[in-house]
């Protein structure tokens, strides 16, 4: 049954955490093709070097503004993109270098959930050929059995059995995202890469969805990679949350503590962004604004990736790419100066002092 | 409490879309007041209304599909819906400004912002070229756009999604409009970009005193900026309120459930609310409550009447036959 405090449940009690998923400074870039040659003249660096870990049993939140890295992210950890380099292992192998039958063997423990559920359904098949073409794929029992999964997926995903034979397009939104689910839970995955889930979701259906996929991992012992910009529902479902920008993972940690406690200048400042629906807090909270616009991912700056907005920059800044490191068991960062930056919330009132302050 | 200065008075908008599949009752009699300097924010979800509101008020619905069925909207002692179109013109982002969601679809890619800028100052204003000019400078200016003088001669696609909104903020001003409607003017853009705009919104609100009427999703978005909030659900307003109040003394089973929904930054909460179901398709006029099918609290009146908006303090309305402070059907008629 769902924990009481939903996304901080079993995976973040247990002592011996196992590592399902292990990324190593994993980088894709897409060639910039120019000319009638097609020659290349650069690349879009969309993924620039990422290394963390995803324990079996949890969720972690991964959040970052749009082209930052998000979903290049998730679709090279499911091998659905070529990685340029780095690598990826699941449950110990390193799935760069399987044989395409050993992927292919694999595949049914990895799956996604996508953002726009109008799209990522054919709109010609039925919902139970939707649902059961992994299971058809992947040669799993005949076809009663197959009815009878679909049946019990639509069961689990809150659908009734009489829905099987309609279409996508009888469907609402937050429908068509329980179809979506339904075809990624097909086939027992131990995981799911959830890319931004509930983004084209009304607000009073984005609960109803997050509250299935919940329950889902309680029952089905899934482990999500959580892909969102809402800072605030990724606070809600995650267990640890990793924040992105150009490319760069800036900072990962325990999620409270990365709520209450952010130590990279850019996590304080997208923390700061995010308006809370409290109009009493709202009237007190100081913000920290950033100047300009997020580069573009085909040209980032030299060294730090958040140096040309980060009102704690310095000269290292430019000259030197800030290392991945530990700061506290647990609490990663990138930031030449994570040390310095002031050890208090960013979300509630008491902010104590912060970077810039607009009144 | 109540301002007793309307700038914008709305009565009984109904606006309907006669499509291939029926006719779409798309709001319903909608009725609102906007003070002098006062920032209105409304709330609702995609489809309830928001937008058809403003649109039918400026007389921008396509007619057909489109018919404005009844309806007044007084603006400075004259009625929008019957006003003559070439004064209506004059009216229309001069002394009434307005923002659309994507600035991509309502900039003209082919002209230079800085033509686009004094085109409108052109229609508005006896200003000389040289006045025009100056004056489109100051605006960009204004908005926080670097380099603003040059800025004048870049094409809508040369700036990011940040910088476009602050462009079409800084038309929406050139003719210091009494009255801003801004549809959804951050829900494009990245949460930091957004703080941005909304910063440079409540900067510019002090200097001009410009009233503002503010659209969106999100209820945090005008938690901080908002005096008072109207929240819309299938094409009606269910409830009305200052905004400390609406947060925290919800009065709709629609907005106690929008409430609970969402997860908040600030703390880990338990459990999102789960409203049940999924809001009203608009083929029929609603002759019962639109929310019942999903309401907590439903009962029997609600099925037969729908609630219209009903007064529960100077400041406070809501369209609801359930008294949810006292757990017993409201004495209204
Ligand atoms: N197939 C591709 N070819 C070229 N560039 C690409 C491709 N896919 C992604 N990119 C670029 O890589 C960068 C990262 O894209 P990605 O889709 O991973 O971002 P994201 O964080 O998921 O953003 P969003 O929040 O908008 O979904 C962007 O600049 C994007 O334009
Ligand atoms: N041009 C149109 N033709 C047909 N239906 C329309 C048109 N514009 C809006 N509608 C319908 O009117 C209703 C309200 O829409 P809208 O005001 O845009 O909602 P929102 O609150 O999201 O702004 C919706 O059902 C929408 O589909
Ligand atoms: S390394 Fe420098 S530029 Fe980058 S976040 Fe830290 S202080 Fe800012
Ligand atoms: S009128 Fe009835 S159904 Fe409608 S919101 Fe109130 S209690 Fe619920
Ligand atoms: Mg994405
Ligand atoms: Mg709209």
């Amino acid at each position: 049954m769902p924990p009481d405090v939903p996304g901080n449940g079993a995976a973040a009690v247990k002592s011996a955490r196992e590592v399902l998923v292990s990324v190593t400074d994993l980088k894709k870039h897409f060639p910039i093709m120019q000319g009638v040659f097609r020659r290349q003249v650069g690349s879009v660096k969309a993924v620039d070097g990422v290394t963390f870990d995803i324990y079996r049993g949890e969720t972690l939140g991964l959040v970052g503004e749009s082209g930052s890295g998000k979903s290049t992210t998730g679709r090279v950890i499911l091998q659905l993109d070529k990685a340029t380099s780095g690598s990826v292992t699941f449950e110990g192998q390193d799935l760069s270098v399987l044989s395409p039958g050993d992927m292919r063997r694999l595949r049914p423990q990895m799956q996604m959930v996508f953002q726009d559920p109008h799209a990522s359904l054919n709109p010609r098949m039925t919902v139970s050929s939707i649902i059961s073409e992994p299971l058809r794929e992947h040669d799993q029992g005949n076809g009663d059995d197959r009815d009878e999964r679909v049946d019990e997926l639509l069961g689990l995903v809150g659908l009734a059995p009489k829905h099987a034979n309609r279409y996508p397009h009888e469907f609402s939104g937050g429908q068509r995202q329980r179809i979506g689910i339904a075809r990624a839970i097909a086939l027992n995955p131990d995981f799911i890469v959830c890319d931004e889930p509930i983004a084209a979701l009304d607000v009073s259906i984005q609960a109803q969805v997050v509250n299935l996929l919940e329950n889902l991992q309680d029952l089905l012992s899934l482990t999500y990679l959580f892909i969102s910009h809402d800072l605030s529902m990724i606070r809600h479902i995650a267990d640890r949350v990793a924040v992105m920008y150009l490319g760069r993972i800036m900072e990962l940690a325990e999620c409270n503590r990365l709520y209450t406690r952010p130590k990279h200048p850019y996590t304080r400042a997208l923390l700061s962004a995010v308006p809370v629906p409290d109009p009493q807090l709202e009237a007190v909270r100081r913000r920290v604004i950033l100047q300009g616009d997020i580069p573009s991912p085909a040209n980032p700056p030299p060294g730090c990736p958040f140096n040309t907005r980060c009102p704690m920059a310095q000269e290292l800044c430019v000259a030197e790419v800030p290392e991945w490191r530990q700061l506290e068991s647990g609490h990663w960062v990138a930031c030449h100066f994570a040390e310095e930056t002031p050890d208090t919330s960013v979300t509630t009132a008491s902010s104590g002092p912060i970077l810039t302050e607009s009144e | 409490m109540t301002n007793p200065n309307p700038i914008l008075e709305v009565k009984d908008l109904q606006t309907q879309f006669h499509t291939q599949d029926g006719t779409v009752h798309a709001i319903n009699g909608v009725s609102f007041v906007l003070n002098k300097g006062e920032f209105l924010g409304v709330v609702g979800e995609s489809g309830s209304g928001k937008s058809v509101t403003m649109m039918s008020l400026l007389r921008l619905i396509p007619i057909p599909p489109g018919e404005i069925v009844s309806g007044q909207a007084m603006f400075e002692g004259r009625d929008l819906i019957t006003m003559e179109v070439d004064e209506l013109r004059t009216v229309r982002g001069g002394r009434i400004g307005f923002i659309f969601q994507d600035p991509l679809t309502s900039l003209n890619p082919v002209l230079t912002i800085g033509y686009q800028i004094m085109e409108s100052l052109q229609i508005h204003t006896d200003l000389s070229d040289k006045g025009r000019e100056e004056r489109a400078i100051e605006l960009l200016k204004l908005v926080g756009i670097p380099g603003a003088k040059k800025r004048l001669d870049s094409y809508p696609h040369e700036l990011s999604g940040g910088m476009r909104q602050r462009v079409m903020i800084a038309m929406s001003l050139a003719c210091s409009p009494r009255v801003l409607i801004a549809d959804e003017p951050t829900t494009a853009l990245d949460v930091t970009i957004q703080a941005q705009i909304i910063e440079l919104i409540r900067d510019l609100r002090e200097k001009l005193n410009t009233a503002v009427i503010w659209i969106t999703h999100d209820l945090g978005v005008i938690a901080g900026l908002a005096d008072r909030v109207l929240v819309m659900y299938g094409g009606l307003i269910v409830e009305e309120a200052p905004v400390a109040e609406l947060y925290a003394n919800p009065q709709h089973p629609y907005t106690e459930g929008l409430l609970g929904s969402i997860p908040r930054l600030d703390q880990k909460g338990s459990k999102l609310v789960n409203i049940k179901g999924q809001p009203p398709n608009l083929y029929e006029k609603p002759t019962s409550c639109p929310f019942a099918p999903r309401c907590p609290y439903v009962f029997d009146r609600c099925r037969e009447e729908n609630p219209p908006l009903i007064s529960i303090s100077e400041s406070h309305a809501t369209a609801c036959w359930w008294d949810m402070d006292n757990k017993r059907p409201r004495n209204a008629s």
